[in-house]
């Protein structure tokens, strides 16, 4: 049984690792090319939550609701770097964690305003229900292990699309060159909005996957906010290199910690504090991991540029 | 040049002087909600100006100030809470027992924000830019967490503060005394950040924001004088904390969460960072906003993040900025 325990618990940080790459990788990817340090991130992922919950429930397809959700975070994430985002590139980090802070009280406010207070609920879709055994007992949901595989394949498109595509090459030159790609033609702040508005999709498409593990609600994109800044800290921010590394060491590093800490401090306190002390240091580990990370490596696991 | 400045005397002085007047008449007319706005006004300006002490001379920008505010706030009402049961705080290795006197309670305070802002600064530093903001957050965060799985004094719900914190010779619960040791809290800790400011070290602190290689050059360290500046800076905002738990009989995670760490950013940066008088009009915008746009309509955080995108936007160098013209060194 502890076997299969361990097994399933790997898989929930991997699975909690996916999801997170998917938040890292929007973030990372507009502060590689933009040098933009975006907290508003998080309202897109909220927002693809709740458009998913909306059209799901409305169609009936679980699958119609997860591209809409997508769809309609990228679109919100197009405007907003049309309006708002393109005014802060030449800024200090300072105003863009200022703007960016403001928008989240504005898009969270106005998703509070289209789709009401309440919690919403989103099923997961039929073809995904039900478990897969595991070895040495128990089972394990597929619809984890779809998200799972969902997310690698979209890590894996993310790579290819940037490794290979003329818009891909593009993008690399951005973070490069600004000025030189624009001399060549590319028109940069086109490219700048389709960057940001992929990085919005993909934080949408996360919200909604997760939408059907727990409740679609306001708020519910700045903790893993905060875990998504986590992770490209970590990593290194500007590498999706290290996003994904990042993002797998945080969700392993946090369910782990939740679930076998507690455990490990009763060998050596009496069970009460036990308790106590590894359910703390497990909420505080991963920030733990990130400091251990930044005193030994200042710029993180994988430094951008050199 | 000697028109601007004293154009921002000049704000300064207003601002001072109608922090002070507002509660004065609110309690001629009977009105005490208007002072404890005021109280509320002072208090967070004060955490504003400790933070903006580490923003605007030493170009720190923590994430993670709502870590000293939060455990100057704890202090009170950890030693408020042991001086009602009569229990210890400690039992080793020395008895320490729980005090409502406000000024052991502020020396605590101010001690443990310190010594709090020497481990994570001496780690923090270490790092430039957005690790920086993304580091201090973390500290921040774990203080947090730290707070919430602590049982004994609340966790998540938090640590009522029954009966407020007492000062000797005054009624602590009487509205205006109560807001002039805020006032008296406040101005004391502009006092600090402008003897700073024109201090050998607040232009140390200056350089290093300007140019690290230069101070450097200089022959003086950057390390150690950047630290020293974010301790006091930790200080000020920490003692902050300990006003606020007494102004609203709580304390709790919330006072911990990187929701305020946030809003003493935006205090700071809403006012002018770097101006002397940045964080008190920042911070007395803040609160007027909240509370009266929070009376008209129950959207007000939409609009209220609408008035600091138009800041951000429109208004570089903040209020003071926008009325008294752009700082010299901006």
């Amino acid at each position: 049984m502890t076997v299969a325990l361990l097994i399933e618990q790997m898989l929930n940080g991997v699975q909690l690792g996916v999801m997170l790459f998917l938040m890292a990788a929007g973030l990372t990817l507009v502060f590689g090319v933009m040098g933009l340090i975006n907290l508003a991130h998080g309202s897109l992922y909220m927002i693809g939550a709740f458009v998913c919950a909306v059209t799901a429930s409305w169609s009936g397809s679980f699958w119609l609701g997860l591209f809409v959700g997508g769809l309609a975070a990228a679109g919100v994430g197009a405007v907003v770097e049309m309006v708002v985002i393109r005014r802060l590139y030449d800024r200090d980090h300072l105003d863009q964690v200022l703007a960016t802070f403001a928008l989240i009280l504005i898009l969270t406010e106005g998703t509070r305003w289209v789709f009401g207070d309440q919690p919403l609920w989103l099923d997961i879709p039929a073809l995904l229900s039900g478990a897969v055994p595991l070895p040495g007992g128990g089972g394990y949901p597929v619809y984890r292990l779809a998200i799972i595989v969902i997310g690698l394949a979209l890590a894996l498109g993310l790579y290819l699309l940037i490794a290979k595509t003329r818009l891909g090459m593009r993008i690399r030159a951005g973070e490069s060159d600004r000025e030189m790609i624009a001399a060549l033609g590319v028109d940069i702040s086109l490219l700048y909005t389709v960057v940001f508005a992929l990085g919005a999709a993909l934080a949408g498409i996360a919200g909604a996957l997760v939408g059907a593990l727990q409740s679609v609600q306001i708020g519910m994109g700045e903790p893993v906010l905060i875990l998504a800044f986590v992770v490209i800290v970590i990593g290194g921010i500007g590498s999706i290199k290290g996003a994904l590394v990042g993002s797998v060491l945080v969700g392993l590093v946090d369910t782990l910690g939740r679930v076998f800490l507690p455990g490990l401090f009763k060998l050596i306190l009496p069970a009460s504090q036990a308790t106590a002390v590894g359910s703390s240091l497990a909420s505080m580990s991963i920030y733990l991991v990130m400091a251990l990370v930044l005193i030994w490596r200042p710029q993180g696991l994988f430094p951008h540029h050199g | 040049m000697a028109d601007r400045m004293t154009r921002e005397t000049w704000l300064n002085a207003v601002l001072m002087v109608s922090l002070l007047a507002v509660p004065v008449i609110a309690v001629q007319l009977d009105e005490p909600f208007y002072a404890n706005l005021a109280s509320r006004v002072a208090i967070l300006a004060l955490a504003g100006v400790g933070l903006n002490l580490a923003i605007g001379l030493g170009g720190l920008v923590s994430f993670g100030h709502a870590a000293f505010f939060g455990l100057g706030g704890y202090v009170a009402g950890i030693a408020a809470f042991h001086a009602l049961n009569y229990t210890p705080v400690l039992t080793w290795p020395v008895e320490i027992s729980g005090t409502t006197s406000m000024p052991v309670i502020w020396l605590v305070a101010l001690a443990i924000s310190a010594l709090a802002a020497l481990v994570i600064g001496a780690f923090s530093l270490r790092t430039t830019g957005v690790y920086f903001i993304m580091i201090t957050l973390a500290f921040a965060q774990m203080v947090y967490f730290m707070a919430i799985s602590i049982p004994a004094y609340g966790g998540e719900d938090g640590l009522p503060i029954y009966v407020r914190n007492t000062f000797p010779g005054l009624d602590t619960y009487d509205t205006l005394t109560f807001f002039l040791l805020c006032y008296g809290a406040l101005a004391l800790g502009l006092l600090v950040y402008w003897r700073i400011a024109v201090s050998r070290f607040g232009a140390a602190l200056s350089m290093a924001r300007m140019n690290e290689t230069r101070l450097a050059t200089a022959g003086i360290a950057p390390f150690p004088v950047k630290l020293t500046g974010f301790v006091i800076s930790a200080v000020l905002t920490g003692m902050a904390g300990a006003l606020y738990a007494d102004l609203n009989g709580f304390v709790g995670p919330s006072m911990l969460s990187w929701h305020r760490s946030g809003e003493i950013m935006i205090f700071v940066i809403l006012g002018g960072v770097g101006r002397l008088f940045g964080p008190v009009a920042g911070a007395a915008l803040f609160v007027l906003a909240e509370f009266f746009i929070g009376g008209l309509t129950d959207r007000w955080q939409l609009f209220l993040g609408l008035l600091l995108l138009g800041v951000v936007l429109f208004a570089r160098g903040g209020l003071v900025g926008l009325i008294a013209g752009r700082a010299r060194h901006d």
